[in-house]
């Protein structure tokens, strides 16, 4: 199947991929196949790599000291830890949204025309227009349309975690990283996250973090255990919540460890 | 694998008294089909009438099993195998239910046959058949309860004996009310107890399916394919 999928548009492959951070191994091995246009959940026990298997698609973890790695990490069929990847061009193409909404204390406006003013070179016209592209598919344009010149810190949390979404959006990324982004958020909050992440993946490998297993239950269509850095089983949603093959699976996801 | 985390001992406590319930269910159901043949056979009005009786209590305890599942779905919100356990629980209580219904019609057949007062052709074979069925009754029970899918499975092959016995009964009736039509009256009340046995022993099968999903997360009902894929299950490629 893995074959399959590597050569699909936005297709994240990852080949007997092994991550270290010093001399303890993070990532053992794995063999992973995410498929493009999906949400897919990474789920797991604290420390078993879900945030570091994440970080490794755009090459978050070697900002930390002593990270390595090894094997190969595809995107469109391309290892990205080939040594003529540009980093910086990468993390454009593959944008993240963290636990705690990150905007810089800037405009809603300017937090969302960073990307494409600086890479793109948009101003003007086909600026506010990317702008206002990227807010609306985060589901933020009607709030703010009227408050663009405000701080985005007076945003609410909900709402400044969806201006996150719209700055990664702006970007133009064929995948979009999600680490724990709504462990800080009220239900309400969440909810709209979760649909938001629903109606991206038309056009967007998602790829979530999350601890709430009902939350990768209700958003994902595919679902991946990671126990100690090895994955465990990889799986459609439905079938890794009631009838999953693997008896590690089995005791996690019935909370009888973890 | 570790033991139960202290915020799942509550959700497994409950567990354990469900699984009690239904066990508590299924031996009063087993005990209303063993009386109801007993008053049938005896030609004991009172036996069937205290069959009759007793059911309500069975109905009480299915809703109050079902309940306790409802809750459980909603408050804990189980995955996997206890998920597996919960939707296979409200199943079988529901069907415990029903072998309670098929023995009340076992004694109203029993009371309208002492009511009619007329001679009753001997069906040996129907006091085998209720014994199979609940044999049948109690090991599918044992098996949802254990989760022990091969059990499970025994269920349904033991199933066949009893459709096989029901057949026989129907032809050696048939052949007694050709011979007498004195014995049609009888005869149907007799033929409606085989058939109240038989569909027994069909809700035993379908509880034996229920933990053969439940162990193995399979499932048999019907022929079924187990592994052909679900629409939400299909891959974007």
């Amino acid at each position: 199947m893995t074959t399959n999928i590597r050569g699909l548009p936005g297709a994240v492959v990852l080949e007997r991929f092994s991550a270290w951070f010093g001399s303890a191994p993070a990532l053992h091995n794995i063999d992973l196949a995410v498929r493009p246009r999906s949400v897919t959940a990474l789920i797991g026990p604290s420390g078993s790599g879900k945030s570091t298997l994440l970080r490794a698609i755009n090459r978050l973890n070697e900002a930390l000291p002593g990270a390595r790695s090894n094997g190969r990490l595809l995107l469109d069929g391309d290892n990205v830890y080939e040594p003529t990847v540009d980093v910086s061009e990468l993390r454009q193409r593959v944008g993240m949204v963290f636990q705690r909404s990150n905007p810089f204390p800037r405009t809603v406006f300017d937090n969302v025309a960073y990307g494409p003013r600086l890479n793109a070179g948009l101003k003007g016209r086909e600026l506010d227009d990317a702008v206002e592209d990227a807010l609306r598919r985060a589901a933020l344009w009607d709030e703010v349309k009227d408050r663009l010149r405000e701080n985005a810190l007076t945003l609410s949390g909900g709402q400044q975690q969806r201006l996150c979404i719209a700055r990664a959006l702006a970007n133009r990324p064929a995948v979009l990283l999600l680490d724990e982004p709504t462990s800080a958020l009220d239900p309400q909050a969440t909810q709209r996250i979760e649909e938001l992440l629903y109606d991206l993946q038309p056009d967007l490998t998602i790829i979530i973090v999350t601890h709430n297993l009902h939350q990768a239950a209700r958003v994902s269509r595919r679902t991946a255990l990671l126990v100690d850095g090895v994955l465990v089983e990889e799986a459609a949603t439905d079938r890794l919540f009631t009838r999953p093959s693997d008896s590690r699976t089995e005791a996690f996801i019935t909370g009888r460890f973890g | 694998m570790r033991d139960v985390p202290a915020g799942y001992r509550h959700f497994h406590d409950e567990l354990a008294v469900l699984k009690q319930r239904l066990l508590d269910m299924s031996e009063r159901a087993e005990s209303l089909v063993a009386l109801s043949v007993e008053a049938l056979l005896e030609r004991d009005r009172d036996k069937a009438i205290a069959v009759i009786e007793a059911d309500e209590e069975l109905d009480r305890l299915e809703v109050e099993a079902e309940n306790q599942a409802i809750a459980m779905l909603a408050l804990q919100q189980p995955m996997a195998r206890d998920l597996r356990f919960l939707i296979g629980a409200i199943k079988v209580s529901s069907d415990l239910e029903r072998v309670g219904d098929h023995a009340v019609n076992i004694a109203q057949c029993a009371v309208r046959l002492v009511d009619q007062r007329t001679a009753v052709p001997t069906v040996p074979a129907l006091a085998d058949m209720a014994r199979r069925a609940r044999a049948m009754l109690s090991d599918a029970l044992d098996a949802f309860i254990r989760g022990d899918g091969a059990l499970g499975r025994a269920v349904g092959k033991a199933d066949d004996d009893v459709d096989a016995q029901h057949e026989s009964i129907f032809r050696a009736l048939l052949a007694d009310m050709m011979g007498d039509p004195q014995t049609i009256a009888p005869s149907l009340e007799l033929l409606l107890v085989s058939r109240n046995l038989e569909r027994v022993a069909d809700l035993a099968t379908n509880i034996g399916e229920d933990a053969v999903y439940l162990a193995e997360g399979k499932q048999i009902r019907h022929r079924y394919d187990e592994d052909a894929p679900t629409p939400s299950s299909n891959d974007a490629t």
